[in-house]
């Protein structure tokens, strides 16, 4: 499906800002049920599980598909779903599984990591003050997903209708605009609290392991996608009367992307195992997926461009687009350095626990 | 290595930095940036290149009788040192003067060399390279830029890509192939070409960056006269050599304005890798140091050549090694920077403001950087097979008629 309605040049034309993302693949995923694979029957999904969905995200990535996967059901869906009561459950799942309303989260504030000591934004009595920035899909979003101090001084997390009074938002430059980024401030915008109150953290954490797994089938998709271009470039052009692709430095690079992509791909499917089963090791599954997919999807990015040569740096190539969505993916949820981390505080509390 | 200026160092350092400070703006005294559109930033420079060709620093290294100073390599070292600590640029001249105008005085006529030097070096008349061509990137004698001779001259046809300056260029100095029967590097003639000739037609190439800093150039039946051959028939590529020989002992200094080590320690101290301060975590740590050891590397490989120079000696192989570490650091770091800045990474500008150009320029240009004047691969097979000697690669299209090969 996606190979038909979702050709490079629908990234293109959302980076060229034709549009905020692609409708056409938002549209023909949503035939397929895409927004709604893990929303249960009664709210108009399709109530299977999570390996469906990352089957559905490696595509999406390999097709570089402008669309608000992350943000609408990866987070804003599955916050929903996990954590929503009836009420909100049947206010908003319904229509983020049909794709007829798009949904993100809002945690970051300010540039640097998100800590849960240094959150600003503000959730009592009903309504959230504070400006977030940058919310990726902010200005095409119709419900939000909040980080916020909640009125005990501990984390909430808040659902917020950003189609009512009290929300601005505005537009910010992305570094890959196709897939746009938005300030959007909250002026005693209406929210409800979602979850347990002053455990808005801990269920934030635990939407950003989901996430990063679902997501590394996206950043593995791409980083295929960009070793094959990489390769059939390097049989197409010829220098020195052979294809460059016959010169080791080339054999080389290409095998080494190989590699890290097949690494960065068990450890997606290691993820997802952990995620679909609720297993206890998935903050260390979700960590180890995260961490090989950025390594893999930054690596083919990067090397593919190099590959090209100087065609590879310009505008018309298709190579930026892979440049720009791995780094973009490399920064949404956290990057590398934070996901580390959390693998090692992972393996000492294992080890602490006797388990290896 | 001696890093002390000689007596006669010293004194030549001091004249050139008074001259300076009569003619120039040091860039920490100057307020707001140069001139920002192309136009006046041309004028500006070529103002400055003015009183720098009267005043003899134009080509110090050149004979005084062709508008040079009749000095030493190690003096232009010494004056390019000092001048980096001025608000000026050289980069509108810095192809015709670094490698076109050596060429053109090497296998030109003493015609040429009288006409085209002075206006040169003063920098009245700019010039660029046509060497690239879509299909001969690296492979730079399978040039398929067709010259054939007619009457009393040459009529061109084809396309050159990514030709820095073009625009804004009154001469080029144009590889061709003027034999498809012979051997790629044996069918090959250089030439003059005006730029504003009949036929020549120049296109901006929109790089990734959305800025413009290269051109392709077609040429449609461009005539050139025999006057403008440069070098014998067959012999271009040879020409071509020593302009390559220029160019790689001019690249590595051309590019700057990346994230160096001091960029990483500053985003380090204002942000935090889980909850503690970056510029204690040992990852970055490391990076910061191994970014000093690249660009301090690169600074004493610069002090050993001036060493060689002036001994008389020539510099070894620090020119391809330099390049290479020129590159290796950019995109890097630009990585490291943009994971500091957490999800605020994804964003341009914004509250960065200008801080985040030079985050852009080096995860963006830094990417280009790897490529233009030489990959890293290319750049890594010189160094193996010129220095160490390895064996190269068999070359199956070397010795053919090049109207037999087929890619």
């Amino acid at each position: 499906m996606l190979t038909d309605v979702c050709p490079l040049s629908e990234a293109r034309s959302a980076l060229d800002g034709e549009q905020p993302y692609s409708r056409a693949a938002w549209l023909g995923l949503a035939e397929l049920g895409f927004q709604g694979v893990t929303i249960p029957e009664a709210y108009g999904g399709l109530g299977l599980g999570e390996l469906e969905l990352c089957v559905a995200a490696e595509e999406i990535g390999r097709a570089l598909a402008p669309v608000p996967s992350l943000s609408s059901v990866y987070i804003c869906a599955e916050a929903i779903r996990l954590l929503g009561s009836e009420d909100q459950k049947r206010r908003w799942l319904p229509g983020l599984a049909n794709g007829s309303v798009i949904g993100t989260w809002a945690a970051a504030e300010r540039t640097g990591e998100v800590l849960p000591g240094a959150i600003a934004t503000s959730f009592a009595d009903g309504a959230v003050f504070g400006e977030k920035a940058p919310v990726l899909d902010g200005l095409a979003a119709d419900v939000c997903v909040v980080l916020a101090k909640g009125a005990g001084g501990a984390s909430d997390l808040a659902i917020c209708d950003l189609t009512g009074p009290g929300v601005r938002r505005e537009r910010v430059d992305s570094i890959d605009p196709s897939r746009p980024l938005a300030r959007v401030e909250f002026d005693g915008a209406d929210a409800e609290r979602l979850g347990v109150a002053g455990e808005g953290w801990s269920a934030y954490e635990s939407l950003l392991n989901r996430a990063a797994v679902l997501l590394s089938f996206e950043q593995v998709g791409a980083a295929e996608r960009a070793l094959w271009m990489a390769r059939d470039y390097a049989l197409q052009r010829h220098a020195f009367g052979r294809p460059i692709g016959a010169n080791q430095a080339i054999k080389h690079k290409l095998a080494n992307m190989f590699v890290k992509n097949e690494l960065a791909r068990v450890h997606a499917y290691y993820g997802a195992w952990a995620l679909s089963t609720g297993s206890a090791e998935l903050p260390l599954a979700a960590a180890g997926a995260r961490v090989a997919a950025i390594e893999a999807s930054s690596f083919s990015a990067q090397e593919n461009l190099q590959t090209h040569g100087g065609i590879g740096f310009t505008w018309e190539c298709d190579c930026q687009l892979f440049y720009r969505r791995a780094r973009l993916l490399a920064t949404v949820v956290g990057g590398n350095q934070v996901w580390k981390d959390q693998l090692v505080s992972a393996l000492e509390q294992n080890n602490e626990q006797g388990r290896a | 290595m001696n890093f002390d200026d000689t007596p006669e160092e010293a004194a030549f350092r001091l004249k050139a930095r008074q001259w300076l400070d009569a003619n120039a703006l040091l860039r920490s005294a100057s307020r707001g940036g140069a001139a920002d559109d192309e136009a006046s930033s041309l004028a500006e420079a070529r103002a400055f290149q003015a009183k720098k060709a009267e005043a003899g620093y134009a080509a110090i290294t050149w004979p005084k009788d062709l508008g040079g100073m009749g000095g030493t390599s190690i003096q232009h070292l010494i004056f390019g040192q000092e001048q980096s600590r001025y608000r000026v640029s050289s980069n509108f001249f810095s192809v015709g003067l670094g490698m076109c105008i050596p060429t053109v005085m090497k296998f030109g006529s003493d015609a040429h060399r009288e006409r085209y030097v002075r206006p040169a070096l003063s920098g009245q008349e700019i010039w660029c390279q046509l060497f690239s061509e879509p299909a001969g990137g690296s492979d730079v004698a399978a040039a398929r830029t067709l010259a054939v001779r007619q009457g009393d001259g040459w009529v061109v046809n084809g396309q050159k890509i990514w030709t820095s300056g073009a625009h804004y260029s009154d001469f080029g100095i144009l590889l061709a192939r003027t034999d498809v029967a012979a051997p790629k590097h044996k069918g090959l003639t250089m030439f003059i070409v005006d730029m504003r000739s009949p036929g020549v037609e120049i296109r901006p190439i929109r790089q990734m960056t959305g800025g413009s800093d290269f051109n392709e150039v077609f040429f449609s039946d461009v005539r050139i006269p025999e006057a403008d051959r440069l070098g014998q028939p067959g012999e271009g590529w040879k020409v071509a050599l020593t302009t390559l020989m220029h160019e790689r002992l001019s690249v590595g200094g051309t590019f700057g304005g990346f994230l160096g080590w001091r960029d990483l320690l500053n985003a380090a101290r204002e942000n935090t890798i889980a909850g503690r301060p970056a510029a204690e975590d040992g990852r970055i740590r490391e990076r910061i140091a191994d970014s000093w050891v690249v660009e301090t590397g690169k600074r004493l490989l610069g002090y050993r050549a001036q060493t060689a120079l002036s001994r008389g000696q020539t510099p070894g192989p620090e020119q391809s090694i330099l390049k290479l570490l020129t590159t290796a650091k950019p995109q890097e770091n630009a990585y490291v920077v943009l994971d500091l800045l957490g999800e605020g990474g994804a964003v341009r500008q914004g509250e960065l403001g200008s801080t985040w150009r030079k985050i852009e320029h080096s995860w963006s240009f830094g990417a280009a950087l790897r490529i233009a004047g030489g990959t890293d691969e290319i750049l890594r097979n010189i160094i193996a097979e010129r220095v160490l000697g390895l064996p190269q690669d068999i070359r199956l299209d070397k010795d053919a008629p090049f109207n037999s090969l087929t890619n």
